[in-house]
């Protein structure tokens, strides 16, 4: 069983969670990269930070995950003081 | 038999080849020759379509100086892997239009390579257990209509004549309403594809390199001079890139940015049993589809993993998800025991459709993109693509399916046709 940790509930079956794509960031949205934002949607043999939702309780939190080895490195939810770049990992 | 020896008897040449001493092993494929410093052809990728693409413009195209760049073994990335439909009942009129000219040559292929490639056209049923499911294929069914496929929406009592061994599930929560009949559709060994375009390709000089990894472009201008391998660094007039799952991460290495998202597809086989089954089901509601190969196995596929991962590792989880899609359609299935299950890396478009043709590189020529879809455009694209190639045109077929479609916003949107089934 391959265990996801919802920042609210802990610990729980990856079967509980929805995957909802990679996160984008607001403010980087403008005119000039409407393509770069519909279309080329981040895949980086590396981490991914990304968008969950633990659907029982419905959690929509951020998840950061290696998208090679598949490991979920961090979970948080947005805007806590979890949701800013590690310096060191 | 070699083709001199026709006319023997079949029983007397095998018992003659059984008894003889000192058999020669006998190859369809060279063993992987040294690297040369130049090919008027490079293709990236020794699977399906750049073999197909080695054959065409080796056969046809009077282009035999290329080298095949493969990174592991001969066609055992998604060649391999995928689960051989065959089919052209697709949604928008380019689609059909060249999954229609690939399903023709599929018709044609073991006369053509003189390769069983086991083609067997047995017709395909999807079935719809909602009403959204329905509306869908009839959409469909017209469109292939209109370009000229056999594609027709049946009613339940036609699902069960066709398939007897379906549940119908009546008064269920998956009800069977009826079904998209595509009696055109059919399945083909998929290894022996790859080996015949590999050994008539070889015959005619193309060089076969395998355990040979592409680790970087030089580019000047708008060429590509080089391409370093793990075996040292080679140039090329053209290059082709058909690379399968690994072609996002290709194309960024060649400075070309392609909007491909990597997921898993997970796919396994039952043991055998006596063949029941006579046609491809699929199940677009279940995300479910089933073929009994001529083994007697029955494949089980489905859509791909639930979120995007760049990896061949399998999952519990989709594994279940494929196993109760099936025992609904099947309940019978429910003892018969799993030999072999696998997954392989999709290089998934935002329109579910492939990207081919032209790149930013003049000399830099694509066939990416080819998600969960890949398998039935092996031969077309391979054509297409060594046309391409050697008249530095990209052909009407092909012109819909180009990388500018997504800055043009022309997408080609084939998700509701191709997500469950392949």
């Amino acid at each position: 069983m391959k265990i996801m940790t919802c920042p609210m509930n802990g610990p729980r079956n990856i079967s509980e969670f929805q995957w909802l794509g990679p996160a984008h960031d607001a403010a980087e949205a403008t005119d000039e990269n409407l393509i770069t934002r519909l279309f080329h949607t981040p895949n980086p043999m590396g981490v991914l930070r990304e968008w969950w939702r633990h659907t029982p309780s419905s959690t929509v939190f951020i998840a950061e995950r290696d998208l090679i080895t598949d490991e979920i490195l961090r979970t948080y939810l947005k805007g806590s003081d979890a949701d800013k770049p590690q310096t060191n990992s | 038999m070699e083709d001199g020896k026709r006319g023997r008897s079949m029983p007397m040449e095998l018992l003659k080849y059984g008894l003889r001493r000192g058999h020669r092993p006998y190859r369809d494929i060279p063993a992987t020759p040294d690297l040369r410093k130049r090919y008027d052809v490079v293709i990236i990728g020794g699977g399906g379509h750049g073999l197909a693409a080695a054959y065409y413009l080796s056969h046809y195209h009077g282009i035999s100086d290329i080298a095949v760049l493969e990174k592991g073994y001969l066609a055992g990335g998604n060649t391999a892997r995928n689960t051989t439909t065959i089919r052209s009942n697709y949604l928008t009129l380019p689609s059909i239009e060249f999954y229609r000219e690939g399903l023709s040559l599929f018709e044609t292929m073991s006369q053509e390579l003189g390769f069983n490639v086991m083609f067997s056209q047995r017709g395909q049923l999807t079935l719809a257990h909602s009403d959204a499911a329905m509306r869908s294929f009839r959409l469909r069914a017209e469109m292939g209509k209109h370009a000229g496929i056999r594609a027709e929406v049946v009613d339940a009592r036609t699902v069960q004549t066709l398939c007897p061994h379906v549940n119908m599930d009546f008064g269920g929560q998956h009800e069977v309403l009826g079904g998209l009949w595509h009696a055109d559709g059919g399945t083909a060994r998929h290894d022996a594809v790859a080996w015949g375009y590999a050994k008539r390709a070889a015959e005619k000089g193309v060089e076969i390199h395998q355990r040979t990894e592409v680790t970087g472009f030089g580019i000047t201008g708008s060429r590509m001079t080089k391409l370093h391998t793990n075996r040292g660094t080679i140039a090329a007039g053209q290059i082709l890139q058909a690379a399968g799952g690994m072609n996002g991460r290709i194309g960024e290495m060649a400075g070309i940015r392609l909007p491909i998202r990597n997921f898993p597809l997970q796919a396994m086989v039952t043991q055998p049993l006596k063949p029941f089954m006579d046609i491809l089901l699929s199940s677009s509601n279940l995300h479910t589809y089933l073929v009994q190969s001529s083994r007697g196995e029955i494949v089980i596929g489905g859509g791909t993993d639930p979120y995007q991962l760049i990896s061949t590792r399998s999952s519990l989880p989709q594994k279940e998800a494929l196993a109760t899609g099936a025992l609904q359609l099947m309940p019978f299935l429910h003892n018969v025991k799993i030999l072999r299950q696998w997954a392989g890396i999709t290089d998934i478009t935002p329109d579910f459709s492939p990207i081919m043709g032209a790149s930013p590189l003049q000399n830099y020529w694509l066939d990416a993109g080819w998600g969960t879809w890949g398998f039935k455009a092996t031969a077309v694209a391979g054509k297409r693509m060594a046309e391409t190639i050697a008249t530095g045109r990209v052909p009407d077929l092909l012109m819909p399916f180009a990388l500018e479609r997504f800055e043009r916003f022309e997408l080609l949107n084939e998700m509701g046709a191709t997500a469950a089934g392949h």
